[in-house]
């Protein structure tokens, strides 16, 4: 039980306290070295956001209690190391979902309020912070609940806090209703990247969910090619075992390439799998949104030097030209990436005082680290800075302090809410 | 319907146990026994919306005499019948104390040893008399051979592998089922201050699926996770005068 952050890089060592019980963590706190740490869920952060700068981390995994359910009104209280799987393993049979899920049900609630997780459904939802009613904050040795009706400085600053004001012990959170456990999807390939932005705009209006995937390598005319992959919440209930059809969005990559096809190629045969003409089909709701967790570890392809995302978001006005632009860069680069995601997100606006969304689009790629990262991601940072946008803490090992601070003002308000026992290494880097 | 008693349910061990039963049955009633009321009361309702029929908790401290001749009156008003039983109560005494305080060791050996067996001497009655049931007694690594960095604990939990040996014979005649279970590293607060050899540490969750499936199957001896087997054999097999040399 190494802990480190999901891209495995920057390697800095971590001591990891493991409470079972709330009722542990003053002691533990006071028996460590020097009281210093951070607050650490699952590790699915890539970055160094979820790695101390102390080198010590209060791991919350261990807090994995169901506390209350309301069947009624729809909502689940929970303590914050519980994943977000765990609780739809236990909601979904009910008729209840979460409203807002990310790319890995191996998240904590901890994690997803610390980042203020987004996911494909933004432009309904808005990000996993909107539907926290309220949350139990461990800070400075006392415990104090957090709602928009007490402590809501607190609440807000918490939400996307990067674990910065406190340990979140436990959380209260809305959940949506739901028929069953299906999704009903839509798979559309398209020939290039504008007509990802009308296909988008056409299924947001019905559809719940929407992401594609995009293929990064392609230049000249087949640039920005990908699959848009639309779903909504199905109705009736499929009763054929659905699991296994939709292993192929995105997680197949990784696996054929590491057995021989290069991304080019792995890409082009991707791209041509998929059905020329819109396809409707039914999924689980475990293949549509995590179809990576199907492969315990995938991280570990990366090899010793583990990877880097690059997640970037473009306000709207600015995001056509700006992501022209980055695949451009990214394609004559030559630095491929295995899995490249664009999605749209919406203006409903997140409590949070820190989160990462803006109404306009996002792109995540992963990266193999190598030493000509370090100039591509100066020219993605150039285009991003240059269209007003910015990268995700989740997901960053790189950013500028210059950079953060420009496209994070309300930063300073977090900085004066901060525990002053906790500090991460992003949070040292960003903020210096 | 699975009626599960859990002797000192608060253990990391013990809850995930539980949550593994639950996720396999979705008809199971527990009865959770242990001194801390607030973490049973929160052990309680996690279970209950994992799906549980019912569960119910019993003040009970193993270390109370008393408590211990009225705990299966007390039981039996809950859960007339006991399909399984798990027994998991043990703390681990720091050795040094031990070595200089002869009334902590007393104490410490007392829970580990004494307290449990006595207890499972009168749930073996039951189960006997049930002609049915498995009993789940987790034991240690530890008391496959004294050491020197934990001779009271080792010695402690080889009495109760010792006594489960017998009483398993005993009731293999009314088709009762007894378990010795023998962890090794786990992270749990018991070990929560220890630093341990990080390739050798396992999480509660580990260490509960072996323990669930291996009693389903009645297997009598129980290393968790199994690697422990060819580790603790090897250390078996190390004679004494190699043996005393080492520190381990
Ligand atoms: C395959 C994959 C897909 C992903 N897809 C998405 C996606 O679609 N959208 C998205 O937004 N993100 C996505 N992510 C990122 C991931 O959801 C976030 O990084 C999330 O925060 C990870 O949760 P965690 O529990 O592992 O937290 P960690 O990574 O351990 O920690 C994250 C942050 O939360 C803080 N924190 C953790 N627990 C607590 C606590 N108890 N109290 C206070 N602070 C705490 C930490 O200090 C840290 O700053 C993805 C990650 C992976 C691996
Ligand atoms: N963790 C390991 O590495 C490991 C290895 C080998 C064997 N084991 C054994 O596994 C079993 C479960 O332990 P665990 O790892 O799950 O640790 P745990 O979570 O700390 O649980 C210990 C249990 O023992 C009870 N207990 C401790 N001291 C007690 C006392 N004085 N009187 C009454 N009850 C007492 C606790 O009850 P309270 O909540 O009331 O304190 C709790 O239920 C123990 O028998 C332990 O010896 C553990």
């Amino acid at each position: 039980m190494k802990i480190e952050s999901w891209g495995r890089y920057p390697k800095l060592p971590q001591k990891g306290l493991f409470p079972d019980w709330q009722q542990q963590i003053a002691a533990m706190l006071n028996a460590a070295s020097d009281g210093r740490f951070l607050p650490f869920g699952n590790g699915r952060s890539y970055g160094d956001v979820c790695l101390a700068e102390s080198g010590q981390v209060l791991v919350s995994r261990g807090l994995d209690r169901f506390i209350k359910l309301d069947r009624e009104q729809g909502f689940v209280r929970v303590e914050a190391g519980l994943t977000l799987g765990e609780i739809l393993a236990v909601i979904v049979p009910l008729g209840w979902f979460l409203p807002v899920v990310p790319g890995t049900r191996l998240a904590t609630v901890g994690g997803a309020i610390g980042n203020d997780v987004h996911g494909k459904n933004h432009h309904v939802r808005g990000t996993f912070g909107c539907h926290v009613r309220r949350l139990w904050l461990w800070r400075e040795g006392q415990l104090l609940e957090c709602s928009p009706a007490v402590n809501n400085e607190l609440f807000r600053a918490t939400i996307g806090g990067l674990g910065l004001t406190g340990i979140i012990v436990e959380a209260e959170l809305a959940l949506m209703p739901v028929q069953n456990g299906q999704i009903d999807t839509v798979t559309h390939r398209f020939d290039r990247l504008e007509e990802f932005f009308s296909l988008a705009q056409q299924y947001d209006v019905s559809y719940e969910y929407g992401v594609a995937w995009i293929d990064c390598v392609s230049r000249g005319s087949q640039r920005g090619r990908g699959v848009y992959f639309a779903g909504n919440h199905a109705r009736y209930r499929s009763e054929i075992d659905i699991q296994q059809r939709q292993l192929n969005f995105p997680l197949t990559p990784p696996v054929s390439l590491v057995n021989s096809l290069s991304l080019k190629a792995f890409n082009e045969f991707y791209w041509h799998t998929k059905p020329a003409h819109p396809k409707a089909g039914r999924a689980s709701y475990l293949s549509y949104f995590f179809p990576l967790d199907g492969i315990l570890h995938w991280n570990r392809m990366y090899g010793r030097a583990g990877f880097q995302q690059y997640q970037c978001v473009i306000p709207l006005a600015n995001s056509e030209a700006a992501m022209a632009e980055m695949l451009e860069s990214i394609s004559a680069s030559g630095s491929g990436s295995f899995l490249a995601v664009l999605k749209q997100c919406g203006e409903v606006e997140s409590p949070g005082l820190l989160s990462f969304p803006l109404h306009g689009t996002s792109l995540a790629l992963d990266f193999p680290n190598g030493r000509k990262l370090g100039r591509l991601f100066q020219r993605l940072d150039d285009i991003t800075r240059a269209a007003d946008g910015r990268l995700y803490p989740a997901k960053d090992a790189h950013m500028t302090a210059a950079d953060f601070q420009q496209a994070y003002p309300q930063w300073q308000q977090l900085e004066a809410l901060r525990d002053p026992a906790i500090c991460s290494h992003f949070w040292r880097r960003v903020s210096a | 319907m699975k009626n599960i008693l859990i002797i000192g349910a608060t253990s990391a061990i013990a809850q995930a146990c539980a949550r593994y039963w639950l996720q396999h049955s979705n008809d199971c009633h527990f009865v959770l026994t242990g001194r801390d009321q607030q973490k049973l009361a929160a052990i309680q309702s996690d279970l209950q919306i994992r799906g549980a029929v019912a569960v119910d908790c019993l003040p009970f401290d193993l270390a109370d005499e008393s408590g211990r001749a009225s705990l299966l009156e007390r039981v039996e008003q809950l859960m007339p019948q006991l399909d399984r039983v798990l027994v998991a109560p043990g703390s681990l005494p720091d050795q040094q104390r031990c070595q200089t305080d002869e009334s902590y060791a007393a104490q410490a050996f007392q829970l580990n040893a004494n307290a449990i067996v006595l207890l499972l001497e009168r749930l073996a009655g039951k189960l006997e008399q049930q002609r049915s049931g498995k009993l789940i007694v987790i034991s240690s690594v530890a008391g496959d051979r004294g050491r020197m960095s934990n001779y009271f604990y080792g010695a402690a939990k080889a009495a109760v592998t010792t006594f489960c040996s017998g009483l398993m014979m005993r009731l293999q005649k009314a088709e009762v089922s007894v378990s010795i279970v023998k962890p090794g590293f786990v992270r749990t607060p018991m070990t929560a201050d220890l630093e341990l050899p990080e390739k050798l540490v396992a999480t509660p969750e580990q260490v509960a699926r072996v323990i669930v499936d291996g009693a389903e199957k009645c297997r009598s001896v129980i290393y968790a996770p199994g690697f422990w087997l060819l580790i603790m054999t090897i250390i078996k097999l190390i004679p004494n005068f190699v043996f005393r040399r080492l520190s381990l």
